[in-house]
């Protein structure tokens, strides 16, 4: 059944990429304020789920060849590794640490090693939502 | 290195998370997983020595101070415990390699029990009862897709039950913690510890500790939760069979005797009695099943629910023996289940059936399998010097100090009825005349062998060397008996 999706279709290529930077401002505005990478995380998948309803899996596929599996692995492995940075340093696992650096652009920012553990957070979400959601749309 | 007590929690972590970056690779996932495993063991008994050198290793993640983050404790008992379930792990894999069949290992097999074990040797470390729940999650999860994997009708049909149970349980488990929580206003086990001692007995701390027993219970398989578990385990390959039956029910052995010695101490009239009279109903059905079936699987998984029985009278009665004995037994229960399950995975392959009525007279071809199985089946029954003797041998003794005479008498007769079930096996199975075909090859055979020789090897070696055990479970014993021993090293330079 191929029903007309203009007015979505339309829509949905704009409004993708306004989820898209509204999930990478909810994944910074983390931390100190409600946010976070599994949020960000959410928001993004939904974005894409957007995109699989208004156009179909296969497209999306065709768009987006990324290999979900794989993603939720270096999501895996980042978190992990920023994790056990403290290893090194012979101080609690976890432990996490930051700084002030001067940024191009951005002036003085706020590093903080929690961001990177954020960043594994984050695609893990991604990884996963998708994965799941492609093995039950797949299914026909 | 204070972040040792993690290791053999992080390292199957990391090797999983990179076995999913090549899931079709075979080859390399073998390897991988076995190096990702030696190197754990490695580390676990690194993890052992310095327990037993050091005493208890405590560590409060991210630099918070005890009791507001999540602290991991790695006492003896959870080391040893750790230890085993590597160990355990090892031998699966191996015996895997030609086992479980290439589609299976294509499908994120091992990762799974990587991430399993992760999960495993997490709930055996932690500290604090929510991450436990976390920890629970994380091995549950694995579960289901190791009990799923393959999709065969009745693995479908097993994990929606698998699935119903664990599910009432974990939020059951979320619920009790929460009541918990509501009470003593604190996670950190060794925390809830002291302010449960200050509260002293009290009608609330006693509902919550029998709201935890059935939490762990359903897990472990005590009377009368265990009702999900002969099917439940019967459904995956025999591999999985073996690691499930090793050390999932443990895990809620290991809960429910973490909890009933460091949190409800206040009130043991009524819930160690409660335990006691459960773990001998545990081990009177567990024998019925152990004797009506004739079906191997059924037979081994209603001894693993005998054995929670037995292991938890022994913890019930809180003396120095009983205590021993119960640590004991679980470790050596550990190892055996696995190798049992992993021999009568031998027998089910070369038969092509679980039932006992269609093998037979498997000892003229097969006379290695026969005589390590009847080794491996007189160390389940307790038959010196193998290894399930000591620990029972200290469970009765401690009973008879507790004056739980009859109690007592009852898990000695009940080792005849282990020692009839498994020699049924046997009897039918290597005795008489040759029944049926031969299905694998002579190569196959060996490689299948090879694993199962090793652990049985193994437990042989854990009874008789019990002797130089004493002192890695004195500590165990001296840990779980005395909580003020934990929470000092939790709260070390704390307070």
């Amino acid at each position: 059944m191929k029903t007309n999706d203009l007015i979505i279709q339309t829509t949905t290529k704009l409004v993708f990429f306004i989820i898209f930077l509204f999930s990478i401002h909810i994944f910074f505005a983390g931390h100190y304020t409600p946010g976070g990478g599994f949020v960000g995380g959410l928001v993004m998948s939904s974005g894409i789920v957007l995109l699989m309803l208004a156009f179909d899996l296969k497209t999306v596929q065709d768009m987006l060849p990324i290999n979900y599996t794989l993603i939720t692995a270096i999501g895996l492995l980042i978190a992990l590794f920023t994790a056990a940075g403290s290893i090194f340093f012979n101080v609690p696992f976890f432990t996490h640490v930051y700084d002030y650096f001067n940024l191009p652009l951005l002036g003085e920012t706020s590093i903080h090693t929690a961001m990177f553990f954020d960043t594994g957070v984050y695609l893990v979400v991604v990884g996963v939502t998708m994965n799941i959601i492609q093995m039950i749309g797949g299914d026909e | 290195m204070i972040n040792l007590l993690l290791f053999p929690v992080l390292i199957p972590f990391l090797f999983a998370a990179v076995l999913l970056l090549f899931p079709k690779k075979v080859k390399a996932q073998r390897i991988v997983t076995m190096i990702g495993l030696l190197f754990a063991l490695a580390s676990s008994f690194v993890l052992l020595y310095k327990v037993k050198v050091d005493g208890v290793q405590a560590l409060t993640l991210g630099s918070w101070a005890p009791p507001f983050g999540i602290t991991m404790v790695s006492d003896m008992f959870s080391a040893m415990l750790v230890t085993s379930s590597l160990l355990i792990a090892f031998f699966v894999v191996w015996y895997s390699f030609s086992s479980i069949g290439e589609a299976r290992e294509k499908a994120f097999y091992y990762p799974a029990i990587l991430f399993m074990l992760t999960g495993v040797n997490g709930a055996f470390t932690t500290g604090d009862i929510f991450n436990m729940f976390v920890f629970f999650e994380v091995l549950l999860m694995s579960s289901y897709v190791l009990i799923v994997l393959g999709g065969e009708k009745v693995q479908l049909k097993e994990s929606i039950k698998y699935i119903i149970v664990n599910i009432v349980s974990s939020s059951l488990f979320v619920i009790t913690v929460g009541y918990l929580y509501s009470v003593v206003g604190t996670l950190n086990m060794a925390d809830i510890s002291v302010k449960l001692a200050e509260i002293g007995p009290s009608g609330i701390v006693t509902v919550i500790a029998v709201l935890f027993l059935i939490v762990f219970g359903i897990k472990g398989g005590i009377f009368p939760l265990f009702f999900w578990l002969p099917g439940s385990y019967a459904a995956p390959p025999i591999p999985v069979i073996a690691l499930f039956g090793a050390l999932l029910t443990k895990v809620g052995v290991y809960a429910i005797m973490r909890t009933y010695t460091l949190f409800f101490t206040t009130d043991v009239g009524y819930t160690h009695t409660l335990l006691m009279i459960l773990s001998i109903l545990t081990i009177v059905v567990g024998c019925i099943g152990a004797l009506a079936y004739f079906d191997v699987k059924q037979i081994i998984i209603y001894n693993i629910v005998i054995a929670v029985g037995v292991i938890l009278f022994g913890a019930s009665v809180m003396n120095e023996s009983g205590m021993m004995g119960s640590v004991f037994y679980l470790i050596h229960d550990i190892l055996i289940k696995g190798a049992l399950f992993l021999l009568i995975g031998i027998i089910i392959k070369i038969t092509g059936t679980s039932d006992l009525r269609k093998m037979g007279g498997l000892m003229k071809r097969y006379p290695m399998l026969g005589w390590v199985y009847l080794v491996v089946a007189f160390g389940l029954a307790g038959i010196p010097p193998l290894s399930g003797f000591i620990g029972k041998l200290l469970i009765v003794q401690g009973g008879f100090e507790g004056d739980l005479l009859w109690q007592s008498i009852f898990i000695l007769a009940s080792s005849l009825i282990v020692l009839l079930s498994v020699i049924r096996i046997f009897i039918y199975a290597f005795w008489g005349e040759e029944k049926g075909e031969h299905l694998i090859s002579d190569k196959k055979y060996r490689h299948l062998l090879a694993p199962a020789i090793t652990l049985a090897t193994i437990t042989v070696l854990y009874g008789v060397g019990a002797e130089y055990l004493v002192p890695f479970m004195g500590d165990a014993t001296n840990v779980l008996l005395d909580p003020s021993l934990y929470i000092d090293a939790v709260f070390e330079g704390v307070k």
